[in-house]
């Protein structure tokens, strides 16, 4: 018999905050130390109150403008009630009744064509802190603790693994290239909701829901094991399903059994009194609205358009910071294809010479403009751009400062460029011998000695130029 | 008797009640479960009161988290045969002007009846929460104790007004509390079926309070109302659930009360939890964890947020006949000890005539051992009329 997989997927993204979501704290990923991103309020201590975080308001909506979701005029927080050492309040503050965004869509290309899986909601929550184990004790870092998420709720509308695998790619891009989150592991977590029928059947067979996977390789694989368990469970009678809650091993690559129905918490949810409803007027939503970046495929056509590569391209969208810092030096007036060159190839070079990632990448769009019109205005030569670039990036100089301080925007007339040719010529006739009995590679030589020569002061163009002048009249 | 937990100063003038936290100093709402608790910062309230040069005389006890009737069930006091709330008798006595109270379920206005001084448990929103043990964050609200409606009005000049440390502190409220305004011509309405709960000589406190207003030109007159059973009924369930819910953060895990006995983390919680808390909030976190229960959520929790937003209508409308409503604020003139077995029942009871002022966010205030009520932000006119009545008496 042939089977269907139906799936659906609760995604929790860790929002890129500065704060926490109801208290001061510095957001994710701010924490160095066990516990130095703590305070009363995220450490449960009783007399603090909490107070929302409008950012993470924002970046939800954001989310939610992004998958064509509807935007809750009046959303709410509501407390769920469970014990556990790394909830310090002993309940999580999250959004059940009303959620900020409901019935939203987005559309997968797969290698079966375009399908749209539908968004159930969007909603704002607090993460929780985190265990370690050393020993026989347990240690609580609070950390994490109120760092912003928003959890995507799809329907039931997954068919396979690649489907998963895709959407899951791009919430990543698509968050990523708007600032809302890193999506890097452990920022991006998963419930997926497995169950199998009959081809052709309209009814959902049992279905098992398994926890909190990290990565997407776990992900793919939890998902083949519990099809498979699923389908030998149907086909052989190997077992009986029953609707539960089931962990990934990762070591074993199986799952196993936490709870079931008749074990499932009750979570006594209830409005949270401490936060009054959040009202998202006109006025607000437009201004959200107008801070959302053009949706990632609408980028990307805008940057094919202005002639940027495929890899290039991926590069971008995939790298928020890049994108951003890209947009903004064209917004200053540079070309897109040129700019993106001296983001991704120049600026990523010397990244990686510190050994460093595009995603370190800090530098002022404004800096980056200004070595961009030095080099194109002719003013310096590229060579001097590059070495610019470098100090900014290593040392975080003024661009212009620097070229004056190094005396890199020397003019050098091409009299003088003429002389110092005739020179290099003398000191290297063996080249020149060479070149006149057909060695091509003998002309490189002889440009890179006149470069030498000239400490790169010139327009490597210029000389090019007159070297070829020079060659073709001996 | 010591009324207080905490001693801070001889020349204080001002008591904190231990459910308020001040800076370095055990802050523990009478529970064993938060022995030995020392917050990391005080209450706004108290802030606002040290900046403007009122010394904190000390902290003194409360029952269990405001739970019982006047401060009875504490873990930190004897048992005494007469019952009286600590910050009332020190004020009765004379040792202290004001005092901070919390009330989250009518304690303090019953202990202010008792010991014949003043409470206010001013409108919901005004005073911020930050930094007192909440239990009932929906209704609570942090008020003053005094010996007459002046003081009362002195001190809520100082700590009422817009905080952004607490989401509910609002925002563009005026805030008047004036003793002085005209009570010529006001209308005040008797509730008949308050008047039948109580005894003889609470009933006769209550008249005696309307002949003294009425003295002053106040028209004082009986109505029918059924608003008041209801309205505890709801408050008893919101407040009950968000109790259990606010106190489940006291676990043994991180501070105050850790069992000495346990193997896992189960236990650990269990032991700290049983022997911390007193047999009436474990009432309270059955209660409010049974309320709170898938089964019985909209039964229960569900009806009563419905209850509150009809009550406050119904109040509202009442409130275009008058000024103010008039009502006792015990069932007897005194209260003697009791087991704490029957402690849920008995505050259930007793809390009719306070639980709608929590429910829906309007001032109360205790005054001649009476309790007047008015609209939200009325406080300037329950302060005045108990202000002439207590000229009356003088």
């Amino acid at each position: 018999m042939n089977y269907e997989v139906v799936m659906g997927l609760e995604t929790h993204v860790e929002l890129s905050t500065e704060s926490k979501i109801f208290c001061s704290c510095g957001g994710h990923s701010a924490a160095k130390e066990p516990n130095d991103c703590v305070c009363p309020a995220c450490c449960g201590m009783p007399g603090m109150l909490p107070v929302m975080n409008k950012k993470v308001v924002e970046l939800a909506v954001t989310a939610g403008l992004m998958l064509n979701c509807e935007i809750s005029r009046y959303t709410t927080f509501d407390k769920k009630n469970y014990y556990y050492p790394d909830l310090p309040c002993a309940y999580q503050i999250t959004q059940l009744n009303h959620p900020i965004c409901t019935n939203g869509f987005v559309t997968l290309k797969t290698s079966t064509g375009e399908r749209d899986i539908r968004i159930n909601r969007i909603h704002m929550e607090e993460d929780a802190g985190k265990l370690v184990h050393a020993g026989k004790a347990s240690y609580v870092d609070n950390n994490r603790t109120s760092v912003p998420l928003i959890e995507i709720v799809t329907e039931p509308d997954f068919r396979s693994v690649e489907e998963v695998i895709t959407y899951l790619n791009k919430l990543k891009s698509m968050f990523r290239s708007a600032g809302i989150s890193e999506c890097e592991e452990g920022a991006m977590r998963c419930d997926v909701n497995v169950s199998v029928r009959p081809e052709g059947s309209t009814e959902f067979g049992v279905r098992t829901e398994i926890k909190n996977m990290a990565s997407f390789e776990a992900i793919e694989k939890a998902i083949r094991y519990e099809t498979q368990r699923h389908m030998d469970a149907i086909e052989f009678e190997t077992e009986e399903l029953v609707q539960e809650t089931r962990r990934y091993d990762d070591a074993s690559g199986k799952t196993f059994a936490m709870r079931n129905k008749e074990t499932a918490a009750d979570y006594r949810y209830f409005p949270d009194p401490n936060l009054m409803p959040i009202i998202i007027d006109d006025e607000w939503l437009e201004r959200i609205k107008a801070m959302k970046p053009v949706a990632i495929d609408e980028k990307a056509d805008v940057y094919r358009e202005a002639g940027i590569s495929e890899k290039e391209i991926d590069m971008l969208i995939h790298n928020y910071n890049a994108s951003k810092l890209l947009d903004d030096v064209v917004a200053l007036g540079c070309d897109a294809k040129n700019a993106a060159g001296w983001i991704l190839t120049d600026s990523v070079g010397i990244l990686r010479r510190n050994g460093k990632l595009l995603i370190d990448l800090d530098i002022r769009a404004e800096d980056l403009t200004a070595i961009i019109q030095m080099v194109d205005s002719g003013s310096i030569n590229r060579m001097s751009g590059k070495k610019i670039l470098a100090a900014v990036i290593e040392m975080g100089v003024d661009p212009v400062a620097y070229c004056k301080e190094n005396a890199l925007d020397a003019k050098v007339d091409e009299a003088t460029i003429e002389s110092v040719m005739d020179k290099v010529f003398l000191e290297n006739a063996q080249a020149h011998e060479d070149y006149k009995n057909g060695k091509v590679k003998a002309k490189q030589a002889l440009f890179g000695a006149c470069i030498r020569a000239l400490k790169n002061t010139a327009d490597t163009d210029i000389i090019r130029e007159l070297l070829d002048k020079k060659l073709s009249n001996l | 008797m010591n009324e207080y937990t905490v001693e801070l100063s001889d020349n204080g003038t001002i008591a904190v009640d231990d459910t308020i936290l001040v800076k370095g100093v055990q802050s523990a709402a009478g529970s064993r479960i938060l022995e030995g608790y020392k917050p990391l910062f005080s209450a706004e309230a108290v802030t606002r009161l040290k900046d403007k040069g009122y010394v904190i005389a000390g902290k003194t006890h409360v029952g269990e988290f405001g739970l019982d009737l006047v401060g009875e069930f504490s873990y930190y006091i004897e048992k005494e045969e007469d019952l009286k709330g600590a910050a009332a008798s020190l004020i009765s006595k004379g040792e202290i002007r004001a005092a901070l109270g919390v009330d989250m379920n009518g304690a303090p206005r019953r202990a202010a009846a008792l010991s014949g001084v003043d409470f206010l448990k001013p409108t919901y929103g005004t005073v911020s929460r930050y930094g007192i043990i909440s239990c009932a964050a929906s209704g609570e609200q942090l008020g003053v104790y005094a010996g007459n409606v002046k003081s009362v009005g002195e001190i809520m000049e100082v700590i009422a007004g817009h905080d952004e440390k607490d989401g509910t502190s609002l925002k563009e409220a005026t805030y008047d509390y004036s003793t002085e305004v005209a009570v010529s011509g006001k209308k005040v309405c008797i509730i008949k079926e308050l008047l039948e709960k109580v005894d003889d000589g609470t009933r006769q406190r209550v008249n005696a309070f309307a002949e003294k207003l009425r003295k002053n030109g106040v028209i004082v007159e009986e109505i029918s109302c059924d608003l008041f059973d209801v309205a505890n009924t709801a408050w008893q369930i919101l407040m009950t659930a968000e109790t259990c819910n606010n106190v489940s953060r006291f676990d043994g895990v991180k501070y105050g009360h850790r069992a000495a006995e346990y193997k896992n983390i189960d236990e650990l919680y269990v032991n700290s939890r049983t022997e911390g808390f007193n047999f009436l909030t474990k009432s309270v976190i059955l209660y409010g964890s049974d309320v709170l229960s898938k089964d019985r959520y909209d039964d229960c929790y569900g009806k009563s947020l419905k209850v509150r937003r009809v009550a406050a209508e119904k109040f509202e409308e009442l409130m275009k006949s008058y000024d103010a409503v008039l009502t006792p604020i015990c069932s007897k003139t005194e209260y003697k000890a009791y087991d704490i077995s029957g402690a849920f029942e008995t505050v259930f009871k007793e809390s009719v005539f306070t639980s709608v002022a929590n429910l829906i966010g309007i001032p109360a205030l205790v005054s001649g051992k009476v309790q007047l009520m008015g609209k939200h932000f009325s406080e300037s006119v329950l302060l005045s009329l108990a202000g002439c009545a207590e000229r009356v008496g003088q």
